[in-house]
Order: structure tokens, then C-alpha cells, then sequence
């Protein structure tokens, strides 16, 4: 696991991924903190919180676009698959990688506590909790995003799904509204990746939310590895 | 070493690789023959647990390679028909992850210092191997197999793409790793496993077809001795004088090549030299000899032969 996060860390940061992400990530953040904080004079985290949601979904297929994808492509997914390492631990590697540069990422929202701390007394309660949401969010759908890599060989595709099957995501709880049926608005509301994440964004370290995103991530680092075993035995 | 018993491969309905058995003893090197899509890379990808097998065991240093495959893959070195290269990396870094991701427990720098000598590719260490031509990109690959002295070496078609001093180069480094290892390689040029191997399979349409050592592969398939004799003189006198000689079982004449010579095909029995006795029969029957050669069938017609017999008696034999 060790070797293959190493290495997805470096093939992100040897390349011009981790650079273009993190610049896209910080300029849409700091569009959203000058415009919600600056412009109408508040201190209030919060409000860019709940934007970055979108910037997420489009963040996230990017960076994990090319887990596996791009390894299947080139053929060196033969070298992973017959090192005596496991599945898991490859798989596991290669979310973390991800994990990690888009926690990279969110750490930007420290610096603009910061910088409110300069005007008035930050809510720093509201940032660390936003931020272990942001993490969890991230990761669900990063999670999801590598299990869409590992079924095609074109990062393009994978890229494309993962920000459409995001911003559906995004779009759960509206799309429940719209929709008369009881049973199918409580299942709705009961995955909504947008109510569970305005949870951290008030401040609340909602126990609820950290299971389902967990969940979410244990679920489809099952699935992918799943992918793996299914195209050995077929 | 490596023991393949029963080994089959079916997707839906279709059989790649068809109920293959054979095993491979220490230090051998063992040549995998056979036209392309014959399921040459299909048994190497199950040897190696890249796939699994529909039935049949694969065993390795006495593991299963299903049941155990944390310890078959790391007793195996792999180089797949396309090298599994990171291009991004440079030759040193991609060997120090491959090393990393082996679990190898010798010295890093000076086994991987090793290694690259070994295949020559130091001089290329701080290059990335996107600027690397073919030829060198193979031969990282070939690196990459070697990383942690694994007991197997299992190699897919590797001299594709080199030129023809790089080939000799990686012959004669198979043949000197063959004295330490147990060798699996793989490739559709004869010449390339008949210089390089103690013993053929000799595979086609999934199923082994031959199963020789080098040497015989050709008279295990033709038999009797053949030879190619071109002969000035009339037919009838030839003839006569050529049946007379011991050893002898079939004259055969081939072709006229002009008014008074014939080409002649002679078959006699094996371990008997008739050539002496031909020269003294013909002279005799006042008939020259201008051209007297070895008729048996070179590697290559014996493979040819193999194979579309194969063909012939899928064709024929209809349901299977």
C-alpha cells in the first residue's frame, strides 16, 4: 500500500494535475470567500461551505479519474495485479493518494479562518467541523470515483460519469421534493449527500453523517475491489 | 518447480486454452511455441495469477497459485507482451516502486544497481522512460521481472522490438539466467526459442501439440531421416541404384530441374549413415551427383507442420 501511495502521490505532483486542481480549488474557494465574507461583511464561514459543494463534484472526478483507468490503458495494471500485493492494498493505496491531495486542497479554508481572525475572532468550531465534512464528502465521492475509473480505460469516461453521478448527488434532495411518492422521497432524503453535509457546515459534528460517508467509502473500496476479483474469475 | 496440471480457459463458449498439462523442473528453460493467439499469454497470465484459470491447478514451488497467491506471485518474475512501464516515471524511480511493490527484501539500491547492469540499462537510470526507445523500454521491463531474484522467470514474447544485436543480448541473458532460474518464455519465432531452449511446447489453438526437447522437435514429427539428392542421370538407373542400399525405405523424385537431372527425395531408417554408400551406388551406375543435402525438415516446416495439422483435425473432427 505504502509503494503505491507513494507513487500516485508522485505521479500527481510530477505532473501538472495537483497543480491545476489545487489553483482551480483555491481561485473558486476564494471567489466564494471574498463573495460571501468580504463583499456583505461577515465572518460567517458557512455560506462558502455549502457552495464548495459544486466545486467538489467537479474536483473530485479529476483527480481520480486516472486511478485506474489510465492503468488498465498502459497495461501496467499487470504489474499491480500479479505483485504479491492484495487487492485491498492497492486499491486502498490508490484512494488514498487521492484522498490526500484533495485534502491538500481543503486545507485552504484554515488560511481563510485566518484571515477573518485579522478582522474579528474566527468560528473555529465551524471550520473544523465543516472541514472533517468536507473531508468525508471528499472521500465518498472520491471513493465513488475510483470505482468508475476501475470500469473503463478511458479517464475521459470516467472523468465525465464521475461528475455526472456527483452533481447527482448534488441534486438528491431537490429531485426528492419534486417527487409525490413517500417511500421513494424518504430513501431520497435518507442518502442526500447535500443534508448530510449542511450538517458539518453549522458547526454540528453530526454522528449520523460520519457513518454514511464512511459507509459510502467502505462500500465502494468494496465494490472496486470487487471490479478486480470479478475480471479475475470471469 | 512450476507444475501446470489440467489447465483450461474458456470465455462463454469459446476455449482459449484447452486441458494443458506439463511442468517445469528447476534451471530449465522452457520455450512456449506457437502462432499468435494460439493462448501462449493466456497460460502465462494464469501461471502468474493475472487471471484465473476456468479449471485446472497451477502450482508453483508447491503453492497453489489461486489458494496461495501472495506466495506463488512473489516466487515469480513477470514481463507481459506489452511491460507493465509507469512512462512517466524515470527507469530508476519506476524500478525503486516496482521494487517497493514486490516486497523485496534485499538491499534496495545495490539490487536495483545490479539489475540494471545486468540488462544494461544503467546508463538510461535518470531518463524518463516516455523518451526511452523500444528496445530499452523492453528491457526495463525485463528489469522489473528480475527485481527480488525470483526463483521463475516467466517472459512474454520478449525480443519483440529489438533489433538484432539486442536479441542476442537478451538470448544469451535468458540462457545465463536459465542456469539459476526456472525460464518460461514465450514467442512465434522458432529460431528465437530453438537457440535459446532445452525444451519446446509447442502449442496451438489452446492445446499442446508437441512437448520435445529442442533437438528432436523435428525428427519426433517426421520420423525417418530424409535425403535431398539431385541427380544427373536417367530415372531408371537412379533408381536402381539408390534401392539397393541398405537402410533405405522410400525413394521418392521430386521435381526435374532440367533434361537429364531429377531431384530425389531419399528416406532412411534413423541412426544409419547412407550418404557414402550413395556416392559409390550412383558412380557406379555412371550418374553424378551435384547436390546432396540434408532433406529433414528444418524447425520451421516441423512447427508449420504441427500446426496446420492441428487446424486439419479440429476441421475434420467438427464438435468439440
Amino acid at each position: 500500500m505504502k509503494a503505491i501511495l507513494k507513487r500516485e502521490l508522485s505521479s500527481y505532483f510530477n505532473s501538472a494535475i495537483a497543480y491545476v486542481v489545487m489553483a482551480m480549488f483555491f481561485a473558486f474557494s476564494g471567489w466564494f470567500f471574498v463573495g460571501t465574507c468580504f463583499v456583505s461583511n461577515s465572518s460567517s464561514l458557512s455560506p462558502t461551505f455549502s457552495n464548495i459543494f459544486v466545486i467538489i463534484v467537479f474536483i473530485t472526478p479529476i483527480i481520480s479519474m486516472k486511478t485506474f483507468s489510465e492503468e488498465k490503458r498502459q497495461r501496467t495494471d499487470q504489474a499491480l495485479l500479479t505483485s504479491p500485493s492484495s487487492l485491498f492494498d492497492i486499491v486502498m493505496g490508490k484512494f488514498l493518494g487521492a484522498f490526500i491531495l484533495y485534502a491538500l486542497c481543503c486545507m485552504i479554508f484554515f488560511v481563510y479562518g485566518l484571515v477573518i481572525t485579522i478582522f474579528t475572532p474566527a468560528d473555529w468550531a465551524v471550520i473544523i467541523c465543516t472541514n472533517i465534512g468536507l473531508m468525508l464528502l471528499g472521500g465518498a465521492l472520491i471513493a465513488i470515483d475510483v470505482f468508475i475509473s476501475a470500469l473503463t480505460e478511458s479517464q475521459l469516461i470516467a472523468a465525465i460519469v464521475g461528475m455526472a453521478v456527483g452533481l447527482l448527488t448534488y441534486m438528491l434532495s431537490s429531485i426528492s421534493s419534486m417527487i409525490n411518492i413517500d417511500w421513494v422521497t424518504s430513501v431520497l432524503n435518507s442518502i442526500s449527500f447535500t443534508a448530510y453535509y449542511s450538517n458539518f457546515t453549522y458547526g454540528m459534528l453530526d454522528l449520523s453523517g460520519i457513518v454514511f460517508f464512511l459507509s459510502v467509502i467502505a462500500l465502494f473500496i468494496f465494490f472496486t475491489i470487487r471490479v478486480f476479483e470479478k475480471k479475475r474469475w470471469s | 518447480m512450476v507444475e501446470v496440471k489440467n489447465l483450461t480457459k474458456r470465455y462463454g463458449n469459446m476455449t482459449v486454452v484447452d486441458d494443458i498439462s506439463f511442468s517445469v523442473g528447476e534451471g530449465e528453460i522452457l520455450g512456449f511455441l506457437g502462432p499468435n493467439g494460439a493462448g501462449k499469454s493466456t497460460t502465462m497470465n494464469m501461471i502468474t495469477g493475472y487471471i484465473s484459470s476456468s479449471s485446472g491447478t497451477v502450482t508453483v514451488n508447491g503453492s497453489e497459485v489461486l489458494e496461495n497467491p501472495r506466495k506463488v506471485k512473489s516466487s515469480i518474475g513477470y514481463l507481459p507482451e506489452i511491460p507493465p512501464l509507469y512512462v512517466d516515471m524515470t527507469v530508476k524511480k519506476y524500478l525503486e516502486f516496482m521494487f517497493d511493490l514486490k516486497r523485496v527484501k534485499l538491499p534496495k539500491k545495490e539490487h536495483i544497481d545490479e539489475v540494471m547492469r545486468l540488462v544494461k540499462i544503467s546508463d538510461v537510470s535518470g531518463r524518463i522512460i516516455k523518451h526511452l526507445s523500444k528496445g530499452y523500454r523492453q528491457r526495463v521491463g525485463f528489469a522489473q521481472a528480475l527485481l527480488g531474484n525470483p526463483p521463475v522467470l516467466i517472459l512474454d514474447e520478449p525480443t519483440v522490438g529489438l533489433d538484432p544485436q539486442q536479441i542476442i543480448e537478451i538470448r544469451n541473458l535468458i540462457k545465463s539466467l536459465g542456469k539459476k532460474h526456472t525460464v518460461i518464455f514465450s514467442s512465434h519465432v522458432l529460431s528465437e526459442i530453438s537457440a535459446t531452449c532445452d525444451r519446446i511446447i509447442v502449442i496451438s489453438n489452446g492445446k499442446i501439440v508437441a512437448d520435445t526437447k529442442a533437438s528432436e522437435l523435428s525428427s519426433s514429427i517426421s520420423g525417418n531421416q530424409k535425403l535431398s539428392l539431385d541427380i544427373e542421370g536417367s530415372q531408371g538407373a537412379v533408381l536402381d541404384a539408390l534401392k539397393v542400399i541398405p537402410g533405405v525405405l522410400k525413394i521418392k523424385k521430386q521435381r526435374d530441374l532440367d533434361d537429364k537431372t531429377s531431384r530425389y527425395l531419399v528416406e532412411y531408417q534413423n541412426g544409419v549413415d547412407i550418404r557414402r554408400d550413395v556416392f559409390r551406388s550412383i558412380a557406379q551406375a555412371d550418374c553424378v551427383i551435384l547436390n546432396m543435402q540434408n532433406g529433414n525438415e528444418t524447425l520451421e516446416d516441423s512447427f508449420l507442420k504441427l500446426v496446420t495439422q492441428d487446424q486439419t483435425k479440429d476441421k475434420t473432427g467438427g464438435a468439440r
